[in-house]
């Protein structure tokens, strides 16, 4: 039976019906129509599916729509302002950091997690921050080298 | 999926009397029981989150030193708990073993215990600590030793009705350290071929007067290695002790070949896990001693 729930995505208060069975995922990209956040593996292997909850990374394919009301969600949508890309969006542009693609939201929101609590992480950290997206083109390098340079960057903006 | 319905009370008695209504699962973090139910290994026509108890979601100090930690917190907020961290680093190290960080998020310590997967990296280091954990039912509630729950590979002895409310560290004791070690193929997002988890106590002479070792992944559920522990008993820790200690809990270790290990490569790993691990607790408590 579906039940009216209220949830708070990308700053938006929403109120939508829910299955119990429906994941979070499937609430943003079914119900919301924000199709930025991908499904891979559907069992919290890939971590293509990432958002924030309250700040935290989530596997979206592993917390049930039921479960969100009291929540904050971010998704990738959420992070950039209109058509101005996120830091780390334009660091992992700029650093060939995407390739086929499918990864790179969930790529990013783990990486905006990481930058906000440590925003000068060093190449282990940023490694360990993302060790739960998996990027099967196998482009880490360059991912890894975009977040760090995102993290420069964002840094000296704080500090001009 | 077959449909559930979902229901969050917000007490313990309240979960309690929703689970005897039958086919009922408890949810805490859901990062084992979401895909299990999806790929259709466990089933329920309802779904008790226990998020809402604050008893479950809750870290409380004891008056005894000790530390109750609510079967519902999730490793991350284990992991970051300045007391955890600091009294228990063991603990708070081992839950951040769990999946990715997205996983420890949401997964819980109870969870990773009751989900009773015999390489549960959350649940040797708590063993170790002497850990309990109490227990609320239709009966009433009790209190048992942790590894107590374990009955075999997703299997616990929690009765109809039954949950883990809290698991609860004993004070942390002088002279003593922990430690948890596991080996996976890959350094992150792996499950253990096997682990080994030790805890030592120093009398005042230095040598040790209690010792706790207990092993996953070679068993149907964590097993303590009671040959080993009894070996270091009255000993001073040195490389030659530690390392026979690791081959007694190889013998006391009962693993099964599979696709992550052969039964021989299993005993192996304990073997030289159970030694880098006390002699991680010695470098804690001081004391520099080789590891194989």
């Amino acid at each position: 039976m579906k039940t009216l729930i209220r949830c708070t995505v990308n700053g938006e208060e929403h109120t939508v019906l829910a299955d119990p069975r429906d994941r979070l995922l499937d609430l943003l990209r079914g119900r919301l129509g924000l199709t930025g956040t991908k499904e891979g593996c559907g069992n919290g292997n890939c971590g293509t599916c990432t958002v924030l909850v309250d700040g935290e990374p989530v596997n979206a394919c592993l917390m049930l729509a039921v479960e969100a009301p009291g929540h904050e969600i971010v998704t990738i949508e959420g992070l950039s302002e209109g058509s101005k890309l996120h830091p780390i969006q334009e660091a992992l542009v700029k650093h060939g950091g995407t390739q086929c693609g499918f990864c790179t939201p969930g790529i990013v929101v783990s990486a905006k997690a990481l930058l906000d609590r440590n925003p000068r992480p060093t190449e282990e950290e940023i490694r360990h921050a993302i060790a739960g997206n998996l990027c099967r083109c196998t482009g880490y390098d360059k991912i890894v080298a975009a977040i760090a340079a995102a993290a420069a960057e964002m840094a000296e903006g704080v500090e001009k | 999926m077959i449909p559930f319905k979902y229901e969050c009370p917000d007490s313990v008695e309240g979960a309690i009397s929703l689970l005897r209504q039958g086919n009922a699962r408890v949810l805490a973090g859901g990062t084992d029981l979401i895909p299990q139910m999806r790929e259709g290994r466990r089933s329920a026509e309802l779904v008790i989150d226990l998020k809402r108890i604050p008893e479950l979601t809750t870290i409380s100090e004891l008056t005894d030193g000790g530390l109750a930690i609510g079967a519902a917190v999730s490793a991350t907020k284990i992991a970051s708990h300045p007391r955890i961290a600091s009294a228990y680093p063991a603990v708070a190290a081992s839950v951040r073993l769990i999946g990715s960080l997205q996983v420890q998020t949401r997964a819980s310590l109870g969870g990773n215990i009751c989900n009773a997967a015999p390489s549960a990296d959350g649940v040797p280091a708590v063993i170790c600590h002497k850990a309990r954990a109490r227990i609320a039912g239709p009966e009433g509630r009790r209190e048992i030793a942790l590894e107590e729950i374990f009955a075999g590979p997703g299997r616990t002895t929690l009765g109809p009705g039954e949950i883990l409310t809290a698991i609860v560290l004993p004070a942390p004791e002088p002279c003593s350290a922990a430690h948890y070690l596991r080996f996976t193929p890959r350094r992150e997002m792996d499950i253990a071929v096997a682990g080994a988890g030790t805890w030592i106590k120093l009398d005042e002479n230095g040598a040790i007067a209690e010792a706790r070792i207990t092993l996953a992944s070679v068993g149907p559920t964590p097993l303590r290695a009671p040959s080993a522990e009894a070996r270091l008993i009255g000993e001073k820790p040195i490389q030659s002790l530690i390392e026979e200690a690791g081959r007694l809990a190889a013998g006391d270790a009962r693993p099964i070949s599979d696709t992550r290990g052969s039964a021989e490569y299993r005993r192996t790993l304990v073997s030289v896990l159970t030694a880098r691990a006390l002699a991680a607790c010695c470098g804690s408590l001081g004391l520099e001693v080789e590891a194989p």
